[in-house]
């Protein structure tokens, strides 16, 4: 970037002629001096704009250098091991992957179907004195903070469904092993339907300018071929794929690294364990219960350790998701902001 | 093929069943908000809102500390965050048209999905561990790099709303391109840079997991920024977390009052908005 800046401001002439007239000064003025205004102009905003953008590489490199411990005792092992026990020194990352990753799923399985539910509706069905509103309306649920929901899914979600649904899935379910065992509320599947509703706008919020940036020619041919609405409907989503896709990608994105609601209902326990009404632990709700609280230094490093994997997968993730949106809104849109 | 009344019912159906998602989503965040208004409403009281909190069992506690710390760290947060973003979002507007400037915006657009708990490690590991305790400088840090990605990309798109006939009268006046930038387009895009910054302001008032190990809280009020600092987001977390039913009750208040700023922030940045930018 360096070399480019160079260019304009040393192109500028040498030879500062001053004639008398005062006509012929202002404009020698304006020639001889030299324009580094522009040059860093451009150096100083670009540099801000790096700075942001390289905050990336500054997080991922200061939490491997906080992580060497663990690494050097369990490399790569980390991942793998089912073991976390801070009095033995002995630490692995498997139940948090998995409590994760199961939490992000169950989230997915009931958020994508309601969230392309609605999309489909504010696009293709809804006029837009109409849509507009509820899409505002979907997005103010994404304003709610994370705490929040944390705190209803503690006094209202949770008491409900303890005393409501779990006991009904147990009885008509209670076969399988996902469904056994004591169930007070807190827990990994409660944990996934608090986040389902939080993924949900930015899913909603995607798939709608996903969506919208598909050429209204394609429903019109459709339409003129014969077909419903809803048959030109899928015709946009074929070609919508990608779009939807990424932004599937990025509510999991999102899911993985939510942190409150998750600590705040989950059941903080790191076990793997078939039933989702055991209590589990993610990732991101371990760094956020037991970061204070670590005593030594391997039981913290082993904590940034896990921060580590985290950011790595959601940078990856959200990279990913970025793609595949851009290849449809052409980086035009708003689904960052959601 | 299917029969034209099969494919008509099918038509109809989708339709209904999609309105119907829509309507869970909205009634969603209606049951919410309800619930949290009816909960806090109880607990809601002018003392509440100016004094500090009491032990347990003594009347008139309230969460004064909680609120001066949030409007504190927001404070530090925007001192740092905005200046930042803005700056990187001028740049990504004006000159980031190239391959180069596309991968920034890439980078920029993929740090706005980082979990915030990242951000609340990777500034203890930069700034609490070194400076050796907690401070509410350290979460203000925290608050700024999540409000960096988010000011720099609404202002970049802020300022592309701005028409190329005003750059180009400034630029045939003979003003250099940063005049023309700082005193032209950034001020006719002025407002839409704010409304941007009103909407980072109110993503990051609620969040909790960066102030987790920075700003940590604290149960009096301090205006100290080198010490620990209260905000309303922990001091829910805290009392969500407690034993108390007392505690419990102040929870929801406390809910109510930081989900009213948050929203009336959202709503006033749409009332803006769709005053000035119809097509955006």
């Amino acid at each position: 970037m360096g070399s480019t800046l160079a260019g304009k401001g040393s192109a500028t002439p040498l030879t500062p002629n001053r004639p008398s007239l005062p006509f012929g000064r202002a404009v020698s003025s304006l020639r001889a001096r030299p324009r580094i205004g522009d040059p860093l102009f451009k150096f100083t905003t670009g540099l801000f704009a790096v700075l942001i953008a390289g905050l990336a590489v500054l997080i991922m490199v200061s939490m491997a250098l906080n992580s060497t411990l663990p690494f050097q005792k369990f490399g790569f092992g980390f991942l793998t091991r089912s073991i976390w026990d801070p009095v033995a020194g002995q630490f692995g990352a498997l139940p948090f992957i998995y409590g994760t990753a199961v939490s992000s799923v169950i989230a997915l399985l009931i958020s994508v179907p309601i969230s392309l539910g609605v999309a489909i509706f504010l696009v293709e069905k809804a006029p837009r004195a109409l849509s507009n509103p509820i899409l505002f309306i979907v997005q103010l649920l994404a304003a709610i903070p994370s705490v929040v929901f944390g705190l209803w899914g503690i006094f209202v979600l949770a008491p409900m469904l303890r005393n409501h649904v779990y006991p009904a899935l147990q009885s008509s379910l209670g076969f399988l092993p996902l469904f056994k065992g004591n169930q007070n509320g807190l827990g990994l599947l409660t944990a996934g339907l608090i986040l389902s509703i939080m993924v949900l706008p930015i899913i909603t919020a995607v798939t709608t300018d996903v969506l919208r940036a598909v050429p209204g020619i394609q429903r019109e041919a459709a339409l003129a071929l014969g077909s419903t609405k809803w048959e030109a409907t899928l015709i946009v989503l074929q070609n919508a794929k990608s779009g939807i896709s990424g932004a599937i990608i990025l509510g999991l994105g999102r899911a993985i690294g939510e942190t409150m609601a998750v600590t705040m209902v989950i059941g903080n326990r790191p076990q793997i364990s078939a039933s989702l009404f055991d209590p589990s632990f993610t990732i991101a709700s371990a760094i956020a219960n037991e970061f204070t609280e670590a005593t030594t230094e391997i039981y913290l490093q082993s904590l940034i350790e896990l921060g580590l994997i985290l950011f790595l997968v959601t940078f990856v993730i959200n990279m990913l998701a970025r793609l595949l949106v851009w290849s449809v809104t052409r980086g035009e849109g708003r689904g960052g902001h959601a | 093929m299917r029969s034209l009344t099969r494919r008509k019912l099918l038509n109809n159906t989708m339709t209904v069943l999609t309105g119907l998602c829509s309507l869970f989503a909205v009634a969603s965040l209606f049951f919410i908000l309800g619930y949290i208004f009816l909960a806090g409403v109880r607990g809601l009281s002018l003392s509440f809102l100016v004094n500090s909190p009491k032990p347990i069992g003594e009347p008139n506690s309230g969460i004064a500390n909680a609120i001066v710390g949030s409007v504190i760290l927001i404070t530090l947060g925007s001192l740092i965050g905005m200046p930042v973003g803005i700056l990187g979002g001028i740049y990504l507007s004006e000159f980031g048209s190239n391959k180069f400037g596309l991968l920034l915006r890439f980078l920029i657009d993929t740090l706005t999905g980082t979990p915030s708990i990242i951000v609340g490690v990777f500034v203890w590991t930069v700034m609490v561990r070194p400076m050796g305790h907690f401070s509410a400088l350290s979460g203000g840090v925290a608050l700024g790099i999540m409000m960096m990605p988010i000011v720099a990309r609404t202002t970049e798109e802020m300022i592309r709303l701005v028409p190329h006939s005003l750059r180009e009268a400034g630029l045939a006046l003979g003003a250099p391109r940063w005049r023309v930038t700082l005193g032209i387009v950034l001020r006719t895009a002025a407002s839409g840079v704010a409304t941007g910054a009103m909407l980072a302001i109110a993503r990051i008032a609620g969040e909790t997991a960066p102030l987790l190990f920075t700003a940590l809280g604290l149960n009096y009020l301090s205006t100290n920024v080198l010490g620990q600092m209260a905000s309303l987001p922990f001091q829910i977390y805290y009392y969500a977390q407690s034993p108390y039913e007392e505690w419990h009750d102040m929870a929801w208040a406390a809910t109510l009052v930081l989900v009213t700023m948050i929203l009336a922030l959202n709503i006033a940045v749409r009332v803006l908005t769709r005053n000035r930018y119809q097509q955006a």
